[in-house]
């Protein structure tokens, strides 16, 4: 690796700090355990490096997957990372010194803009780790503002997501309450024995962790209100170019995996965890936020604000521990949204609504019926007809992810594969796909 | 009165009817949208993104990126953030696609090459901070706190032990106290002694059987290393609690002192300081949680295990404190960050920290004459200098980062840790050259000898940056969060 200094330097940088040898600066160190031997190899070249990357990356080399259940595949254009990369923004630090950092904090004032006009909320904030982690900042959110307990989680809700809640409350003092949806979406009826004077807010995610719209979602959100609760919608980002955004149907909280808005999959992250909510909240938002004002020469500029929410000034009253987020991957979902640009991002969403459609129909005709028969987007379910895992075992070999299969968090869905098809399949991909489908159900 | 803007935003740009990205035309047989869904779950009017073609987006977002002071253009010394360089084969390898395109709920049989990387990286961590597990969930620094002191918690319950208290030095991170909140546990402060070590006294006094874990950041937030660690280590494990160490200033330990040798039995580590991934301008970054084999059953789950040559995520932990992530963690950072250690070797960073060390205690010899209340002795990875009567009359720390700013040098951290008055944290890093840490040294010289002559000149700093000095109030009374089109 790279070294700073010549031996020389180090001579007269050593002997300025008043000192004969390195070792004296770490004299306080217990000298019985410095310098331990280390089980670890010796340095690469950056050309073996970049070998050995290659080398272990070729070894999960894929042809095509059909795998959504929260993470998705989608176009991404090539400048969103030439730009997002820049030195400029990716090695600045978070942006306390505004004078020296209004690119970053322009950026981040553009993406709480678009992540509010997706949403249609009235504010949005510089964004959370991951849509999990969002969800969760969200339930806290609620049961702080409501004074109230439960948070009830549908169980068409990320079953993952779920998870990462019960940890975020585990010792908050508010509890997650599941609600059983055996009918692919949260029924009125069914919310409604679960509704109580200890609800802070109902959850739900639509589309759903089935692929299915939540029909009933005008009417939930009357009777949570109804209730006292809160509102958190967790949304699909694509499909706000087709679908109704959390805002028209009274979400106090909107909160969302921005993953398919220009980041690569990598295996789970880093994503990005989008969260908007209502006037109201505005002081209990978690994390950061960036306001527009002026400096002394009167000229527009943009500043991190609201920071007596935050852990470095109000410390354990903060309203979160939160301090680094996502700000490179807010701002590569920014590039993305400004390239996709208004029409683009409807046709993008129809793009998904039609491929996905088609496909559900090819499966049909192979014998991998649909189980729901609600509205989707781009994800679906189907009945196999053999194990799904058999299936999934079967065209792995073909290096093609089939899906994914529900037994695992949904015992009662044992026979039951869930799909996805972005933009980035042809009508030639999917008519493959229905082939090797049935092939493998043989 | 209109605003001067120096760049409009993206929206200012747009214009009804321009074309962005084309998308191919659709290839399938369509069906009927409105056929489909039913008009209340339409959108009534499409989200009011920009219409801009690719050019305006490129010039856009680069005239921003000039906007930004940066390591890759400026000298960064922001004390216990660790700026140093990333290295940019790092941005090569994390996007070459087979990882770039990897589902994370893929089979494990398709996932051998990333696995791997995650087995390993677990290894190294371990092998360099003289812990047993890591976990790699958490995203970030304050979220790797929360996942130990969560880990910590559920270890005392497992063990029928309720300890509700966290004992936390004045001079942590404020991210330390608002963990401690979010994980429902007491925070008590402890006190530092003048010289910014812990008040060993004061600790002894406070840990009670109350007292389920101490937290410490080590090297210190002064950039001192504690002289009595090993000492504190025994008191609170005779104590029944456990050691917690804030890993944000490993960068002057590595391969020179484990903390799992001192005693420590948590601590996260961040990867975006020591292990050089990008800060992004406020993340991703990555924060695993190292843990001794006491308390690694409580470790989120999954995890990823070697089993017969193959790698796996396990998931049948049934004392997990549960997930923290949605998926695995941020494993773009986790990538470049193996890349990191592979490029550094174990030598290299022995090498790193020496340089880091080296590096600070030259600015702090350099910079004594400077600040009159500069402590004698070595320190670590970075020096914290207090302001307190060296600059002209008037003018504060915040005055003289603020100047900096126009000599071309982001500011150091300013007014943290707390207990130091006026403080100033420079950290140089292991990678800046002794003639920009002169130029430094010099500037600061130069502003210092302005303070005393023109002070006026420096409290009205910066002068030469895009914007001048910020109207925050406005900002936090009026807050406006977002474009609207019809406002100034």
């Amino acid at each position: 690796m790279f070294v700073a200094h010549t031996p020389d330097q180090k001579k007269a940088m050593l002997a300025a700090a008043g000192v004969a040898s390195f070792d004296e600066l770490i004299a306080g160190l217990p000298r019985e355990l410095v310098r331990p031997p280390l089980r670890l190899p010796g340095s690469l070249s950056e050309m073996e490096l970049v070998r050995h990357m290659e080398e272990l990356a070729a070894r999960d080399h894929l042809a095509h997957s059909y795998l959504g259940a929260g993470a998705y595949e989608h176009f991404v254009p090539t400048a969103v990372w030439a730009l997002a990369l820049r030195g400029e923004f990716a090695t600045a630090y978070t942006p306390y010194q505004a004078e020296a950092s209004q690119g970053t904090l322009q950026s981040i004032f553009e993406f709480q803009s678009l992540v509010a006009e997706l949403f249609k909320m009235d504010v949005a904030n510089a964004s959370m780790y991951d849509g999990a982690s969002a969800a969760a900042e969200a339930c806290l959110v609620a049961a702080k503002h409501t004074g109230r307990a439960e948070v009830l989680v549908p169980d068409t809700v990320h079953p993952q997501t779920r998870r990462v809640i019960e940890t975020y409350l585990a010792h908050s003092g508010a509890r997650v309450v599941r609600v059983p949806t055996p009918t692919g979406v949260l029924e009125p009826a069914v919310l409604a024995k679960h509704l109580g004077p200890q609800t802070a807010a109902l959850l739900v995610q639509t589309p759903n962790f089935f692929g299915n719209l939540e029909i009933h979602v005008a009417e939930l959100s009357d009777q949570i209100h109804k209730a006292g609760g809160l509102l958190i919608a967790s949304a699909y980002p694509v499909s706000l170019g087709l679908l109704t955004p959390p805002g028209d149907y009274g979400a106090d909280i909107a909160v969302a995996e921005g993953q398919p808005l220009g980041l690569p999959l990598a295996y789970g992250g880093p994503y990005l965890g989008l969260f908007a909510c209502c006037n109201e909240l505005i002081r209990k938002m978690p994390g950061r936020v960036v306001g527009q004002t002026v400096d002394k020469d009167g000229r527009r500029a943009f500043v991190l604000t609201l920071q007596a929410r935050e852990q470095h000034i109000r410390r354990e009253k903060a309203t979160s521990n939160i301090c680094t987020n996502q700000a490179l991957c807010a701002l590569a979902s920014t590039i993305y949204l400004s390239l996709v640009g208004k029409s683009g991002f409807q046709k993008l969403a129809e793009l998904n609504f039609q491929k996905a459609h088609y496909a559900r129909e090819v499966l049909a005709k192979r014998g991998f019926a649909p189980v729901f028969d609600h509205p989707f987007f781009n994800e679906f379910t189907v009945r196999c007809p053999a194990p799904p895992e058999k299936i999934i075992e079967k065209l792995a070999v073909k290096r093609v992810l089939a899906g994914h299969a529900l037994g695992y968090y949904h015992p009662d869905r044992k026979d039951q594969l869930l799909l996805c098809v972005t933009e980035l399949k042809t009508k030639a991909d999917i008519d493959q796909f229905g082939e090797l489908m049935a092939e493998a159900a043989r | 009165m209109s605003e001067t803007v120096i760049e409009p935003l993206i929206f200012e740009k747009s214009v009804p009817g321009r074309a962005g990205l084309p998308w191919p035309a659709c290839d399938v047989p369509t069906t009927d949208v409105a056929r489909q869904v039913p008009p209340a779950l339409l959108r009534r009017t499409p989200a009011a993104l920009p219409e801009v073609s690719e050019p305006q987006v490129v010039r856009h977002f680069t005239r921003l990126s000039h906007l930004n002071f940066s390591i890759d253009t400026n000298f960064y010394p922001l004390g216990s953030c660790t700026m140093k360089h990333n290295p940019k084969v790092n941005d090569r390898v994390v996007q070459i696609p087979d990882f770039a395109g990897l589902h994370p709920l893929r089979p494990h049989e398709l996932s051998q090459g990333i696995l791997e990387i995650l087995f390993e990286v677990e290894r190294w961590l371990c092998e360099l901070c003289g812990m047993d597990a890591f976990t790699l969930q958490p995203s970030a620094g304050a979220q790797g706190e929360l996942t130990g002191i969560l880990v910590a918690r559920a270890y005392h319950e497992h063990r029928g032990q309720k300890r509700p208290v966290v004992l936390i030095p004045d001079s942590a991170h404020g991210t330390n106290p608002a963990s401690v909140a979010v994980a429902g546990l007491t925070a008590v402060t402890v006190k530092s002694t003048p010289e910014g070590h812990v008040d060993v006294d004061d600790l002894t006094a406070k840990l009670t059987p109350e007292v389920g874990l101490v937290m410490m950041t080590l090297p210190s937030t002064l950039g001192m290393f504690e002289p009595r660690v090993k000492e504190i280590a025994k008191k609170v494990h005779d104590a029944g609690a456990l050691l917690y160490m804030d890993g944000a200033n490993l960068n002057a330990l590595v391969g020179l002192l484990r903390p799992g040798d001192v005693g420590v039995d948590v601590l996260h580590v961040n990867l975006h300081k020591t292990f050089a991934t990008p800060h992004g301008g406020g993340g991703p970054g990555a924060g695993p949680v190292g843990v001794k084999k006491a308390l690694e059953p409580f470790l989120p789950s999954p995890r990823v295990a070697k089993e017969d040559g193959v790698f796996r995520r396990k998931f049948d932990r049934p004392h997990t404190i549960g997930r923290v992530h949605g998926f695995q963690g941020n494993v773009g950072v986790l990538i470049r960050a193996y890349a990191y250690m592979r490029l550094q070797g174990v030598e290299g960073f022995r090498e790193m920290s020496e340089n880091a060390i080296l590096a600070a205690n030259y600015l702090k010899a350099k910079l004594t004459p400077l600040f009159p209340k500069m402590p004698a002795g070595p320190c670590m990875h970075e020096v914290v200098v207090s302001g307190e009567g060296a600059f002209g009359p008037g003018v504060k720390t915040l005055d003289v980062a603020k100047r900096l700013l126009d000599y071309g040098f982001y500011a150091p951290t300013i007014y943290f840790p707390l207990i130091v008055p006026e403080a100033m944290m420079i950290e140089p890093t292991e990678n800046e050259t002794k003639e920009t840490l002169d130029v430094f040294v010099d500037t600061l010289r130069t502003i210092i000898e302005e303070s005393k002559r023109d002070p006026e000149k420096v409290k009205g700093a910066p002068h030469t940056t895009p914007v001048r000095r910020l109207d925050e109030v406005k900002a936090a009374r009026e807050p406006r969060l977002r474009y609207f089109p019809n406002l100034p």
